[in-house]
């Protein structure tokens, strides 16, 4: 039973490109934002915090529609970014990308958040009496003391970006090749008659992707967190 | 010669204390009287709302003339009270931080002399949370003297040891005497001022009560 087909495959290869590229470019701001969240000071931080929340709660269909409307060819953001820059989100792998970014991003920035706040701020004192200019202090000293959260964060967001469904399928369909992700072939094929072997195949991928992101989280995180408490 | 005249008002404290001179300057008194904010301030890290600050010829701070060196160009070693090691970098990366933050060349026969100073040969590759307490202020006292300083500030560098342990570290702070570095020292015993510092600066309340030589303390 459990040979793949092609298409399985592709359902399966294209999920992970979707979910790593989402990762890989929410992370810088996701590390900006949960930092901004965790030190700053500003007018408008509950609204930014609450807006960022926003995809955990909304419908995953609303999170899809507005990201059409938003950016979709037509969609002022979408328009804007074709013309200028020549991207395109519509019925796209891309615009796959961008809505499991948005729909992870939650996940991403709040483990990062504890860790930003936990982290001693006397030891980036020490840090620039020692020479060290802000930012390289930020490098040097928050950033690492920060792993275990950036890990954390960074799989609990990949995960989510991995099976993400409802926002994906709303705002850029359910194309086999370019957008159709494993959740979305298990829902096609849950559709069709006799697709019930090929979707427990994709449902038993799915399953053994996530154990290993997570298992990885814990690990990668308690060793990070160990090696600070002197091993 | 360190120049010190600075002003800072909070809501239920003021600081207003005017100190200059050479060698090692105990800032000494009770607990709660300022003193960590006075070598806060002086580092850097904590901004007065007026005065000046100069190490020689060189400006630190002066609200007049709107100067205020960032505490990361400043140069001043600091000797926190509780050490303040990276706990993610071995005893040698700490030790080696201030060098590489300051961009200056390896040079391995300083090194070696501030290893030997403080005896951490055999602590380079730990790190702090395998330390003990008196192991981390050496540690610390190292780290701050490779950054080449030219004031070290040593906040009540024992304050946080048992008895034992102060009788162990306090050799090695009567060493650094011997690196003809201008120390700020800040503490609230007696004993300890009297066997390190040149001159005492007696804080209370904010204020400065007495400033002299070491005879002060009776």
């Amino acid at each position: 039973m459990f040979e793949l087909s092609p298409e399985e495959w592709t359902a399966i290869m294209l999920s992970l490109r979707i979910a790593i590229t989402a990762t890989i470019c929410s992370l810088p701001v996701g590390i900006a934002i949960a930092w901004l969240l965790a030190r700053g000071n500003f007018w408008g931080k509950g609204l930014l915090d609450g807006i960022i929340h926003l995809p955990l709660v909304l419908p995953p269909v609303v999170t899809g529609y507005l990201l059409l409307i938003w950016f979709g060819r037509k969609g002022v953001i979408g328009a804007f970014l074709y013309d200028v820059f020549g991207i395109s989100f519509a019925f796209r792998w891309t615009g796959a990308a961008l809505a499991c970014a948005v729909m992870s991003f939650p996940l991403l920035v709040r483990p990062l958040r504890l860790s930003f706040e936990s982290i001693d701020r006397r030891l980036e004192d020490a840090a620039s009496t020692l020479g060290a200019p802000p930012f390289v202090v930020f490098l040097t000293v928050t950033l690492p003391l920060a792993l275990p959260g950036l890990i954390a964060g960074t799989l609990l967001g990949f995960a989510k970006a991995l099976g993400e469904f409802g926002a994906t399928i709303t705002f850029v369909s359910n194309i086999p090749g370019e957008t159709q992700t494993i959740s979305a072939a298990i829902y096609t094929l849950t559709q069709i008659p006799n697709g019930d072997a090929a979707a427990a195949r994709l449902v038993i991928v799915s399953i053994i992707i996530a154990l290993i992101a997570l298992v990885a989280s814990e690990w990668l995180s308690r060793r990070a967190g160990q090696r600070f408490h002197g091993e | 010669m360190l120049a010190v005249n600075v002003k800072r008002t909070l809501p239920n404290f003021t600081l207003d204390v005017a100190f200059s001179g050479d060698g090692i300057i105990a800032l000494f008194g009770p607990s709660g009287s300022g003193k960590t904010t006075i070598a806060n301030v002086v580092a850097g890290l904590v901004q007065p709302d007026t005065g000046h600050i100069a190490i020689g010829d060189d400006v630190l701070f002066d609200s007049v003339r709107r100067i205020d060196v960032p505490a990361h160009k400043r140069r001043i070693g600091y000797v926190f009270q509780e050490g303040r090691l990276f706990p993610h970098m071995t005893v040698s990366r700490n030790l080696d931080y201030g060098r590489r933050m300051n961009g200056l060349p390896h040079n391995n026969s300083d090194r070696d002399r501030v290893i030997a100073l403080l005896d951490l040969g055999s602590l380079l590759a730990r790190r702090p949370g395998r330390l003990s307490g008196g192991e981390r202020q050496r540690v610390a006292i190292g780290r701050a003297l490779l950054s080449k300083p030219r004031l070290l500030v040593l906040d009540e560098p024992l304050a946080s040891l048992d008895a034992a342990r102060k009788g162990e570290i306090l050799p090695y702070l009567e060493r650094l005497q011997a690196e003809t570095l201008p120390m700020i020292y800040v503490s609230h015993q007696p004993d300890e001022v009297k066997r390190i510092a040149d001159q005492v600066v007696r804080i209370e309340h904010g204020k400065v009560a007495a400033a002299g030589s070491i005879d002060l303390l009776g």
